[in-house]
């Protein structure tokens, strides 16, 4: 395999097995943990090299994974003491540990060959020189069975706990009525979320994890309604910035990481925009037409209303409705247009009447609106 | 006759709110006359506090008029009071009731200028006048439900307003309370001031109040509650007599 | 003892520990209105999102004047948070998410920025590395001048629209009422917790940042019921954090100052949990106690009353 290639797959390894714990953080409003939770396994990570004295002891990702679950229930009994809101238990308890990293770091720098530099920011073109090699046979970068094995682990969870996870993330209570142990399914996704941000500090830095886990979840977020259509766009998309990315960082020779990390961005901004039903251009040009739809209904209504009250089918005077219902001039001018072309009014010397078939729509209007 | 004789003190015309395409109020007319206590009355999702709200200025609508007897827009003008809903605020903010009371005439105020001695005088009063001056210290977050909403209505009186908004006044307060409450209510009358209440307790309205309003979208029905509220309105604005036993208005 | 006094004397040490101080002081009150409007984590995001600015202002404009770089973070700052206010705006996505994708994302494209200008022949990037981690001992005179200025400003702009500003953080449809527009102090209130921000950067760095803006104000507010108090006790909290921070890491030899500055003020937070009073934790135990004997006593006498 080339290093190219290496690369490659361990990118897009890594960015599917961020992307799958992060669908369950986004739809449990919980993206911010995984900012926190990628910061403080650095303390994790010191620790337990304190006991180790090996950079490549699999305890150092137990280590990490500990201290991932212990940032979430430090932050949750701080927030439980009502004393301060969530978001500040967040802010206050991961500066702290990671503070405690950098200071454990520095001040044991001669003994520990750990680069602040290097977890936080990664590097993936470094990936392929730490080779893997079994009996004397080298058989690829170690960093593709590290995240391939995190990889498998994220999908027999999620394909094994789907339900679990999925009644938990949208009905908490029932799920514990239905004895789901909403608290413990809590705890395991958070181990997961730890234990990928371990797997994949190493090759992206633990900085843009947080990228890989939220950015792909809440694209999808923009493209479906269902849990599964989800973890599979999700993963997709996941993918594409990794190899997106990957190609993007070799032509302009930058970053690996950090151009999956715009990649990611890029691909979020477009489905941001032309996302159909729920993209920024749909949204808003549905807006123009439920208003222009919704004023046409008002001002049938108001006719019929007026026509109910002064007891004579004699029209209202255009300037009457601009001063009724204070429309700028040019909407009431098109609203009036459009209803009179649909046949709903008659326009004439300026004064507006209703049509039978206006007075007909403006009545099914007002029944679809109260009758329901 | 009488009517067009009458001063109004808010007047509504062809109001219309919808959030997105979802109509919450609809082609709304509405004239309500100074001086009077009135209660705006209607079933969940009525769009009760909705209306205030439009009347207020507070958010935007997409179609009518709104005047007052001054004039138009209500933002900004030093004759309207106004109560929100209580649920609305973050209690453990820090500050104490007096604070709180005292925050009523920052409109008179406006921009940069601070309070001063009289109206820390003032607002030590207002808050006497609601029974909470032994409270006038305590962090809001340390009231009862009953207490926190006299802190409310303190602050509101502290704006020496002509008309008043409350936003249901009387949710989650004490018996003792809802009679303080009430008694205020009628004393601002007596002084001349309109006073508008969002209402939820229907066999209360006709003791506590002399004006109604019901709606439900729309206005089903607004007048003297002699004349107006009666099983036939009410029918209309709760539509199925399943709320109105719920309600405890069963005949 | 010797060695504390010799280090007052210093002229390096007094500016650091001099911004620190007022890095404190300027996050210390405006994490007060921060923390009290639950956009405590806007700081984390606006400090991540600030790195592409510094960057871009430095290839843009070729210096590293520290007034240049800023006003690049400030742009990237205040960027990100328009993206994350439009996110939420117009989809379904929450602001927490909003907010850690496009600080994740900026971040990213900081770093690209950054191997970038590492390319670029003569170019000396060192010094653009210190907004990440933050560097308080290459704290200039001339970066403490500016810093002095900003926080003046800041405090001026504070007390002059105190009162707004208290209406608006409590119950901002009241003050809408009144006719102090909520767009406006929004605006003005953003605006001023990012300046905030970004200048802190280069003492503390991008990832406690969010610390210095959270950590003082959390702990003011369980010492007193009073907002006024609160944020003066809050720019104590923080200077003196700062201060003692800059101290300690120049006295035990291989203690980064930002690091230590965040023990300092997160010590602050756990004393402040436990011991103040009427809301501290211990208080709390003891109250409970306290209601627990005397409910043990009161049912015993009503048990004898019954008999």
């Amino acid at each position: 395999m080339s290093p190219q290639f290496e690369i490659q797959l361990i990118a897009v390894t890594v960015a599917v097995a961020c992307a799958l714990p992060g669908v369950f953080l986004v739809l449990r409003q919980m993206s911010m943990m995984s900012d926190s939770i990628t910061h403080t396994i650095l303390l994790g990570i010191v620790l337990a090299f304190f006991i180790t004295h090996d950079l490549s002891s699999p305890l150092l990702l137990l280590g990490a994974a500990l201290m991932g679950v212990a940032t979430v229930w430090l932050t949750e009994t701080l927030y439980r003491t009502g004393l301060l809101k969530e978001d500040a238990a967040i802010g206050i308890v991961f500066p702290l540990l990671f503070s405690l990293a950098i200071i454990l770091i520095t001040r044991y720098a001669g003994s520990v060959h750990l680069d602040t530099d290097s977890v936080l920011l990664g590097e993936l073109a470094f990936a392929p020189f730490d080779r893997m090699i079994i009996a004397g046979r080298d058989i690829g970068a170690k960093a593709i069975y590290t995240t391939g094995i995190l990889l498998l682990i994220n999908l027999a969870a999620i394909l094994f706990f789907f339900k679990e996870l999925k009644i938990s993330t949208f009905d908490p209570m029932l799920a514990a009525i239905l004895g789901f142990l909403p608290g413990l399914v809590h705890y395991g996704l958070m181990t997961m979320v730890s234990l990928t941000a371990v797997g994949a500090f190493q090759a992206v830095g633990s900085i843009l994890v947080v990228a890989f886990m939220i950015g792909p979840p809440v694209t999808a977020y923009l493209l479906t309604d269902d849990l599964k259509h989800m973890l599979i766009l999700s993963s997709l998309a996941g993918a594409f910035n990794g190899i997106a990315g990957y190609r993007a960082a070799v032509v302009l020779d930058v970053s690996i990481a950090g151009s999956m990390a715009v990649m990611t961005g890029i691909l979020f901004l477009l489905v941001f925009i032309f996302a159909p039903r729920r993209g920024l251009v749909s949204v808003l040009r549905r807006r123009s037409r439920q208003k222009i739809e919704f004023g046409k209904t008002l001002l049938l209504f108001h006719l019929y209303n007026h026509e109910e009250k002064v007891k004579v089918q004699e029209g209202v005077a255009i300037d009457t409705i601009l001063l009724h219902l204070h429309w700028h001039e040019r909407f009431t001018k098109n609203i009036l247009w459009r209803l009179q072309k649909d046949g709903g009014i008659r326009i004439e010397n300026k004064i507006v009447k209703l049509t039978n078939q206006g007075r007909q729509a403006s009545l099914q209007a007002y029944e679809e609106l109260f009758m329901q | 006759m009488e009517a067009s004789l009458q001063n109004y003190a808010v007047e509504v015309e062809d109001l219309t709110v919808a959030y997105d395409a979802k109509p919450v109020l609809w082609d709304i007319d509405l004239k309500i006359p100074q001086g009077k206590l009135l209660a705006v009355v209607g079933p969940n999702g009525a769009g009760k506090t909705t209306l205030i709200k439009a009347m207020l200025g507070l958010i935007p609508s997409v179609s009518g008029v709104i005047r007052f007897c001054w004039g138009k827009a209500a933002i900004g003008k030093k004759h309207i009071g106004y109560v929100p809903q209580s649920g609305s605020v973050d209690w453990d903010f820090p500050a104490t009731a007096l604070d709180v009371v005292l925050m009523g005439c920052y409109g008179r105020l406006g921009w940069i200028r601070r309070p001063g001695k009289a109206d820390g005088e003032l607002a030590r009063q207002t808050l006497k006048k609601v029974g909470m001056a032994e409270y006038a210290g305590r962090q809001i977050s340390q009231l009862s439900g009953g207490q926190q909403q006299r802190v409310f209505l303190a602050r509101a009186l502290m704006q020496q307003a002509d008309i008043y908004f409350m936003d249901e006044p009387f949710k989650g307060v004490d018996a003792q309370t809802e009679k303080a409450i009430v008694l205020l209510l009628k004393e601002l009358k007596e002084q001349g001031k309109t006073v508008v209440v969002v209402h939820h307790d229907l066999q209360t309205v006709a003791d506590y109040f002399d004006w109604v309003t019901l709606i439900n979208l729309q206005v089903v029905a607004s007048g003297p509650v002699s004349e107006i509220f009666h099983e036939e309105n009410l029918k209309k604005a709760y539509r199925s007599t399943d709320t109105l036993l719920r309600s405890g208005m069963a005949v | 003892m010797n060695s504390f006094f010799a280090l007052l004397g210093d002229y390096t040490f007094q500016t650091v520990a001099l911004g620190s101080m007022l890095l404190g002081i300027i996050s210390g009150v405006l994490g007060s209105f921060a923390v009290l409007r639950k956009q405590s984590l806007l700081g984390d995001g606006v400090s991540h999102a600030a790195l592409p600015g510094v960057v871009m202002a430095f290839i843009l404009l070729g210096s590293k004047n520290t007034e240049i770089l800023l006003l690049g973070a400030l742009v990237s700052g205040l960027a990100a948070t328009l993206f994350i206010i439009a996110i939420t705006r117009h989809t379904r996505i929450k602001f927490d998410s909003a907010l850690a994708l496009v600080m994740s994302v900026f971040f990213g494209l900081g770093l690209v920025l950054l191997t970038y200008v590492q390319k670029i022949p003569n170019s000396n990037q060192a010094g653009l590395k210190r907004f990440i981690f933050g560097q308080a001992s290459a704290l200039l005179q001339r970066d403490v001048h500016l810093m002095a200025a900003c926080g003046l400003l800041l405090l001026l702009l504070v007390m002059l629209f105190w009162k707004e500003l208290k209406l608006f953080t409590f119950d901002s449809d009241f003050a809408h009422s009144l006719g102090f527009s909520p767009k406006t102090l929004n605006l003005l209130l953003s605006a001023m917790i990012v300046l905030a921000i970004i200048i802190g950067l280069q003492t503390v760095g991008v990832i406690l940042m969010s610390a210095m803006l959270i950590a003082p104000a959390v702990a003011a507010r369980q010492w007193t019921n009073r907002l006024w108090v609160m944020a003066i006790l809050s720019a104590f909290f923080g200077g003196i954090s700062g201060l003692a921070g800059t101290a300690a890491s120049s006295l035990v030899p291989k203690l980064p100052t930002g690091p230590a500055i965040v023990l300092c003020v997160s010590l602050l937070v756990l004393i402040s949990l436990l011991f103040a009073p009427g809301r501290g934790i211990l208080h709390k135990l003891y109250r409970q106690e306290k209601n627990r004997r005397l409910l043990k006593t009161e049912g015993a006498a009503g048990n004898v009353s019954s008999i």
